[in-house]
C-alpha cells in the first residue's frame, strides 16, 4: 500500500487524549428538543407533523425535498409543540424553521424494520437511506444517497473511508472506531456493493493506534478485503481531497468531484448511520459529539440530534472561565453565539472556549512576505499573494490566485508570524465576489426584461394603433350614414363589456335628418346636460376624458352636428381634425351646434375634473393618439366605454390646421388656446 | 461571546521572533569580525542601530502609526546591523547615519514600512554611500593589531590623519588591482600568495567572518526561518561562475572558493538576498532571483568598477521580483487533472 503525501499541511498540538480516556456515553434525554429541519446541503425538508401530533424516536417530521435533501426524524417520543423559527448553531446566529418536541420520557422508538438491501435494489437502498436521513456527519452533511451513485467516469476505482480526523481536540470518530468498528465495516461493505469500486482504503491517521486496531480486527471479522491505513498525522489529512491524495495519489481540483476522478470518500460515522438504518431500520435519531476544551471532563457523548447545545456543555462541567463555546474544531470550528440552539447532524465536536485555552489574537502586524504560508497551504496557493489582492479588493486578481480553491483548513492563518486573519480576509472576497455576481446576474436579468418590455410594449402600441387607424376608417365608412345612434349618456357601469353596450338604445330622440334647428338645439342641450348628470352621477371616467378641451369640444360639436346633420356632413374623424366651430360646409345651424359643443365641453372637463386619473397612452406618437382619439370617438358615438384602465388623461395634440397631418401636432397649450373661441 | 473567527490556534510565532533568530544568526560573523578587525565594528553597529531606531520611530510617528509594536518587530535593527556590516568599519560616523537614514527613510518607509518595499533597504543604503562616497567606502581595515581601536575610533570621529597605516583594499578589490596592475603578466596564484592578506580560503580574517555568516545562515535554515533555495542558488551561481572561468584561464580568474569566502557572498546569500519582502517568494522564483543576484554580483566585482557587487546583484534583481514571481507560480493542488481536463477538452 503506498502512502502519497500532499505539500504543506500543519501539526498543531493535537489534544486529542483529553476526551478518550472515558467510553463513549449515552447523553441524558432532555425535556425539549428542537430539530432544526434543514440539517443537510440541499433543500429544507418540509415538515410533515403538526402542532399537537404525538412522535415517536424515528418519526419522520421532515420529509426530503428534492433529491439533494435528506429526511430529518423525531429524537424521542413526545409532543410536537411548535413548529417555529429557532436559534441555529450558526456564526450568523439567524434562526430557521425547527420542529419543537416536548419529550415524553418513554423514549419509545417507531416499529424498526430492518431493510434488506438485495430486496430494495441499489435505487431502493438510495431513496431508504434518504428517508432515514443518513447524510455526511464528518461536518459537510451531504445526503449520503446522492453520493452512491457511481460517477460519470463510470466505476470507481477507490471508495475511501475517512477516519482521519485530523482536527485537534476532535475524537467522536476516533471512539466510534475504538467502539464501533463492526458498524462501519458493515455500512462500509454497504457502500461498497452499491459503488462497485475496485479497492477500499479505510484511511486513519497514526495517532489513534487503537482504532486502527480495533478497525483492522472488525476488518478481518468481516472477512473483507478492505485496506485499513494508517496514515502520517497531519492537519488536514481528514480534508477529503487530501486523504484520497494520501491515499490514492489522486489530486482533485476544486472544478472537479472525486468521483471524476473514480474515488468516492464517506466518514466513518456515515457509514455508521447507514449501516444502523439498513440493519436495523434505525434513522439518524443521534451523533456522537466530543465536549472539550475548557471542561472539567471531556468526553465524548452519544447526544440526539435537537439537544440544547447548553445542555451537552453542562455534561462536560466547564470550567468558570468559559467564555464561549466552539462547534467544530479549533482550526476551522465555528463560535456559536447562543448555545441554547440545538445539535445537528453536523455538531462533531464542542469545545469550551477560555482566553487561556485560545489566547486572544495579537495585534495584526504588516505582511512580509515570508511565504510561511504558502509552505503551509495544503493546495499550494499562495496566501500571501490572495491576502494581497483581497485586501485591496482586486477580486479579479484574488481569483486569477485561485481564491476558490482555498478551503479555509485555517493553516496559513495558523502559521502567519505577522497574525493576519487570513482565512477572515479569503472569506471576505468570496462573499464580495459572490455578492457582486448576484448583483450582476440580477442587473442583467432586469436589463433583459426591460428591453423585452419595451420592446413588447412598442410592438402592442404600433400592433394597436394600426388596428383601430383600420376600424375607424370602417366605422367613419358606417356612421357616415347612421348618424343617428350617436347620442346617449355615459355608461353607467365603467369598464362595461364593450360587446353589450353596443345594443343600448339611444335615450334622446332620434333627430331627424328633416328637423328643424331649433328641435335640434334643444335636443343637443338636453342631451349634453343630460350626459353630464350621468357622467358625475356614476363618477366614472369616460373614455373621452382624456382629451384636451380644444378635443372635446370638437367632439362634442361632431355629436351636436350629427345629431341635427344631414347624412353629407359627418366628417372623417381621423382625418379631418377640424377646430370647434364645426366646418363651413354644415347646412345646419352654426349656432346650435356651437352652443351644444360648449355645453358638452364644460360637463365633460366637470367630470374630468372629478376623475382625475393618469391614463396610459401617454409617450404616444402623434399618430397613435390620433388612433386613440379616433376609436374614443367611435365608441362614444356606438356607446361603448372604454375599458377602466384605460382612462385617464391625456392631452391628445390637435391640429390647429385642419388639413394638417396630426403628426405636425402643436404643443398642449396651444391646444387649450384654440378651444376657446 | 468572542467574536473572533477560526482558526483558534496559532502557531507562536511572530515577526518579532523571526528578526530576533536573523540578528542571533548574525553573531558568529560579528564575533569573528571582531577578532580579527577590532571592535571598531560594534561601534559602528551601535551607531547604525541608535540611527535606524530613531529614524524608524519619527517616520512611524509622521505616518501616524502605532511607534512601540513597530519597534519591537525588530526590522530597523536587522536593516541597521546588516548595513554596518557591508561598510568599512572605520567610515565616518556620519555616514553610517547618511546610509541608514536612507535605508530607513526613504527605502523603507517613503514607500510604505514594513512588507510594503520594493528594494531591500540595506542595500539602499549602501549604493547610495558607495556612489557619493567612494573614496571612504573603499578603505579597509587591516587585521588589526592590540592597540589599533583607538585608531579606529579616531577614524570613525572623522580624524582621518594617519588612516593609510590602518586600512587597504578588500582582498577582492587587491586581487583585482594586482591582476590590473601586472598587465596580463600576473597570476592569481601569485597575487594570493601574499600571506599577509590572503588565508587559504579568501582573505585572511574575511574567511572567518564567512565561516560566521555561514554558520548563522545555516542556523536559519535549520529553524526554517528561511528556505534553502536563495542561498542554494546564490552560492550555486556564483561557484558555477567562477569555476567555468577559473578552469578556462586559471592564472587571470579565481578559484569558486575565493569567491564564496570573499568580499559579501555569504553575507549576501544567508541575510541579504533573502530578504523575504524584496526578494522573490515562490520556490522556482527564488532560485532564479537569487542565481541573478549573484552572476550580477560575480561580474561586477570580477569585471566592473566597484570592490564587489553583491549589493547591486540585489537590488536589480529585486527590480525583476514582480515579473519573476508572476511567471513562477507553482502549480497548485489538482493542477495535474485541470491540465489533463482541459487537453480533454481541447481534442
Amino acid at each position: 500500500m503506498g502512502i502519497f503525501s500532499f505539500k504543506g499541511g500543519v501539526k498543531p498540538a493535537s489534544h486529542k487524549a483529553e476526551s478518550t480516556a472515558l467510553p463513549i456515553g449515552e447523553a441524558p434525554l432532555a425535556a425539549r428538543y428542537v430539530v432544526p429541519l434543514h440539517q443537510s446541503i440541499g433543500g429544507t425538508p418540509r415538515p410533515c407533523v403538526a402542532v399537537g401530533d404525538a412522535v415517536l424516536r424515528g418519526q419522520r417530521i421532515g420529509e426530503a425535498d428534492g433529491w439533494i435533501s435528506a429526511a430529518v426524524h423525531a429524537p424521542t417520543s413526545g409532543t410536537v409543540v411548535a413548529i417555529e423559527d429557532a436559534p441555529m448553531p450558526h456564526p450568523s446566529g439567524l434562526p430557521a424553521l425547527a420542529v419543537v418536541i416536548e419529550a415524553d420520557g418513554c423514549d419509545a422508538w417507531i416499529e424498526r424494520q430492518p431493510a434488506d438491501p438485495a430486496a430494495l435494489g441499489p435505487d431502493g437502498v438510495r431513496a431508504y437511506l434518504q428517508q432515514s436521513g443518513v447524510v455526511g456527519l464528518g461536518g459537510a452533511v451531504f445526503p449520503s444517497h446522492a453520493k452512491l451513485s457511481a460517477g460519470k467516469a463510470g466505476a470507481l476505482d477507490e471508495l475511501v473511508i475517512n477516519g482521519a480526523e485530523c482536527e485537534p481536540y476532535i475524537t467522536c470518530d476516533d471512539l466510534l472506531m475504538r467502539e464501533r468498528a463492526e458498524g462501519i465495516v458493515a455500512g462500509t461493505a454497504l457502500f461498497r456493493d452499491l459503488l462497485k469500486p475496485k479497492r477500499v482504503l479505510i484511511g486513519i491517521e497514526d495517532n489513534k493506534p487503537e482504532a486502527i486496531a480495533a478497525m483492522q480486527a472488525a476488518v478481518a471479522k468481516a472477512g473483507e478485503d478492505f485496506a485499513v491505513v494508517a496514515v502520517p498525522t497531519r492537519y488536514p489529512t481528514g480534508g477529503a481531497k487530501e486523504l484520497i491524495r494520501v491515499l490514492t495519489g489522486k489530486e482533485v481540483p476544486a472544478a472537479q468531484r472525486s468521483t471524476d476522478q473514480g474515488v468516492q470518500c464517506f466518514n466513518v460515522a456515515t457509514a455508521y448511520t447507514a449501516w444502523r438504518a439498513v440493519a436495523f431500520g434505525e434513522p439518524v435519531t443521534s451523533r456522537l459529539v466530543t465536549v472539550t476544551g475548557n471542561v472539567g471532563s471531556a468526553r465524548n457523548w452519544d447526544v440526539r440530534i435537537g439537544t440544547p447545545i447548553a445542555e451537552v456543555m453542562a455534561l462536560a462541567a466547564p470550567n468558570p472561565d468559559t467564555d464561549g463555546v466552539v462547534m467544530g474544531g479549533p482550526m476551522m470550528g465555528v463560535m456559536l453565539p447562543d448555545t441554547a440552539a440545538p445539535v445537528v447532524k453536523a455538531t462533531n465536536c464542542l469545545i469550551a472556549h477560555s482566553p487561556a485555552l485560545f489566547p486572544p489574537k495579537p495585534a495584526e502586524m504588516p505582511c512580509i512576505r515570508c511565504g510561511e504560508c504558502a509552505r503551509a497551504c495544503p493546495h499550494q496557493l499562495q496566501p500571501f499573494e490572495l491576502y494581497w489582492w483581497s485586501r485591496a479588493k482586486n477580486f479579479g486578481k484574488a481569483q486569477e490566485y485561485a481564491l476558490f480553491d482555498c478551503i479555509e483548513c485555517g493553516c496559513c492563518n495558523f502559521v502567519c508570524p505577522s497574525h493576519i486573519p487570513l482565512v477572515s480576509y479569503f472569506r471576505f472576497a468570496k462573499s464580495e465576489i459572490w455578492a457582486r455576481e448576484k448583483e450582476k446576474a440580477a442587473a442583467e436579468a432586469a436589463k433583459t426584461r426591460f428591453e423585452f418590455k419595451q420592446l413588447r410594449d412598442e410592438r402592442e402600441k404600433a400592433e394597436k394603433a394600426e388596428r383601430l387607424a383600420k376600424a375607424a376608417a370602417r366605422q367613419a365608412e358606417k356612421t357616415a350614414p347612421a348618424a343617428t345612434a350617436s347620442e346617449r349618456p355615459a355608461p353607467a357601469a365603467p369598464g362595461a363589456d364593450v360587446t353589450t353596450s353596443a345594443t343600448v338604445a339611444a335615450p334622446s330622440p332620434a333627430a331627424d335628418g328633416n328637423g328643424d334647428a331649433e328641435a335640434a338645439k334643444k335636443a343637443a342641450i338636453a342631451a349634453a346636460l343630460e350626459r353630464a348628470r350621468a357622467q358625475r352621477a356614476s363618477a366614472v371616467p369616460r373614455n373621452t376624458d382624456g382629451l384636451s378641451p380644444a378635443r372635446q369640444a370638437e367632439i362634442a360639436a361632431i355629436d351636436a352636428r350629427r345629431e341635427s346633420a344631414t347624412p353629407a356632413t359627418a366628417p372623417t374623424p381621423v382625418a379631418s381634425a377640424a377646430p370647434a366651430p364645426v366646418p363651413a360646409d354644415a347646412t345646419t345651424d352654426e349656432e346650435a351646434a356651437k352652443k351644444a359643443a360648449i355645453a358638452a365641453a364644460m360637463a365633460r372637463a366637470r367630470a374630468q375634473r372629478a376623475a382625475a386619473k393618469p391614463r396610459n397612452t401617454d409617450n404616444l406618437t402623434p399618430a397613435q393618439q390620433a388612433a386613440v382619439a379616433a376609436i374614443d370617438q367611435r365608441r362614444e358615438s356606438t356607446g361603448l366605454a372604454s375599458p377602466a384602465g384605460a382612462t385617464g388623461t391625456a392631452a391628445a395634440p390637435l391640429s390647429t390646421d385642419p388639413h394638417a397631418a396630426p403628426a405636425s401636432s402643436p404643443p398642449a397649450a396651444d391646444a387649450d388656446r384654440t378651444s376657446t373661441p | 461571546m468572542i467574536d473572533q473567527p477560526a482558526p483558534y490556534l496559532l502557531k507562536p510565532a511572530s515577526v518579532t521572533r523571526v528578526m530576533a533568530q536573523v540578528l542571533l544568526a548574525l553573531v558568529p560573523g560579528i564575533a569573528a569580525y571582531v577578532w580579527w578587525f577590532g571592535p571598531a565594528i560594534l561601534v559602528q553597529l551601535a551607531i547604525a542601530s541608535a540611527t535606524a531606531l530613531a529614524a524608524e520611530a519619527a517616520m512611524l510617528g509622521l505616518r501616524g502609526k502605532p511607534v512601540g509594536p513597530a519597534l519591537a518587530d525588530l526590522s530597523a535593527l536587522v536593516t541597521a546591523w546588516l548595513l554596518a556590516l557591508t561598510l568599512p568599519p572605520i567610515v565616518p560616523w556620519w555616514l553610517t547615519v547618511v546610509a541608514v537614514l536612507f535605508a530607513i527613510v526613504v527605502a523603507k518607509h517613503l514607500y510604505g514600512g514594513l512588507g510594503q518595499n520594493p528594494f531591500n533597504p540595506a542595500m539602499v543604503g549602501f549604493a547610495v554611500v558607495i556612489v557619493s562616497y567612494p573614496a571612504l567606502v573603499s578603505q579597509w581595515p587591516g587585521i588589526s593589531g592590540p592597540d589599533a581601536f583607538a585608531a579606529q575610533l579616531d577614524a570613525i570621529l572623522g580624524h582621518r590623519a594617519g588612516l593609510d597605516a590602518l586600512t587597504g583594499a578588500t582582498p577582492l578589490d587587491h586581487l583585482k588591482t594586482a591582476l590590473k596592475l601586472a598587465e596580463g603578466n600576473g597570476s592569481v596564484a601569485a597575487v594570493l600568495a601574499d600571506a599577509g592578506i590572503y588565508g587559504p580560503l579568501g582573505g585572511r580574517g574575511w574567511e572567518w567572518v564567512g565561516l560566521g555568516y555561514l554558520a548563522g545562515g545555516l542556523f536559519l535554515v535549520a529553524r526554517r526561518i528561511m528556505t534553502w533555495h536563495v542561498p542554494a542558488a546564490y552560492l550555486g551561481a556564483m561557484a558555477v561562475l567562477a569555476g567555468a572561468l577559473w578552469l578556462f584561464d586559471g592564472a587571470s580568474f579565481a578559484s569558486p572558493l575565493f569567491h564564496l569566502f570573499s568580499g559579501g557572498t555569504l553575507l549576501g546569500a544567508f541575510f541579504i538576498a533573502t530578504d523575504p519582502v524584496s526578494g522573490s517568494t515562490t520556490p522556482r522564483g527564488k532560485l532564479l532571483f537569487a542565481a541573478g543576484a549573484a552572476t550580477l554580483a560575480y561580474l561586477i566585482r570580477v569585471f566592473g568598477g566597484y570592490p564587489d557587487g553583491v549589493a547591486f546583484g540585489v537590488l536589480l534583481m529585486n527590480l525583476c521580483v514582480p515579473l519573476i514571481d508572476m511567471y513562477t507560480q507553482p502549480p497548485i493542488f489538482g493542477a495535474k487533472a485541470m491540465a489533463e481536463l482541459g487537453r480533454k477538452e481541447g481534442r
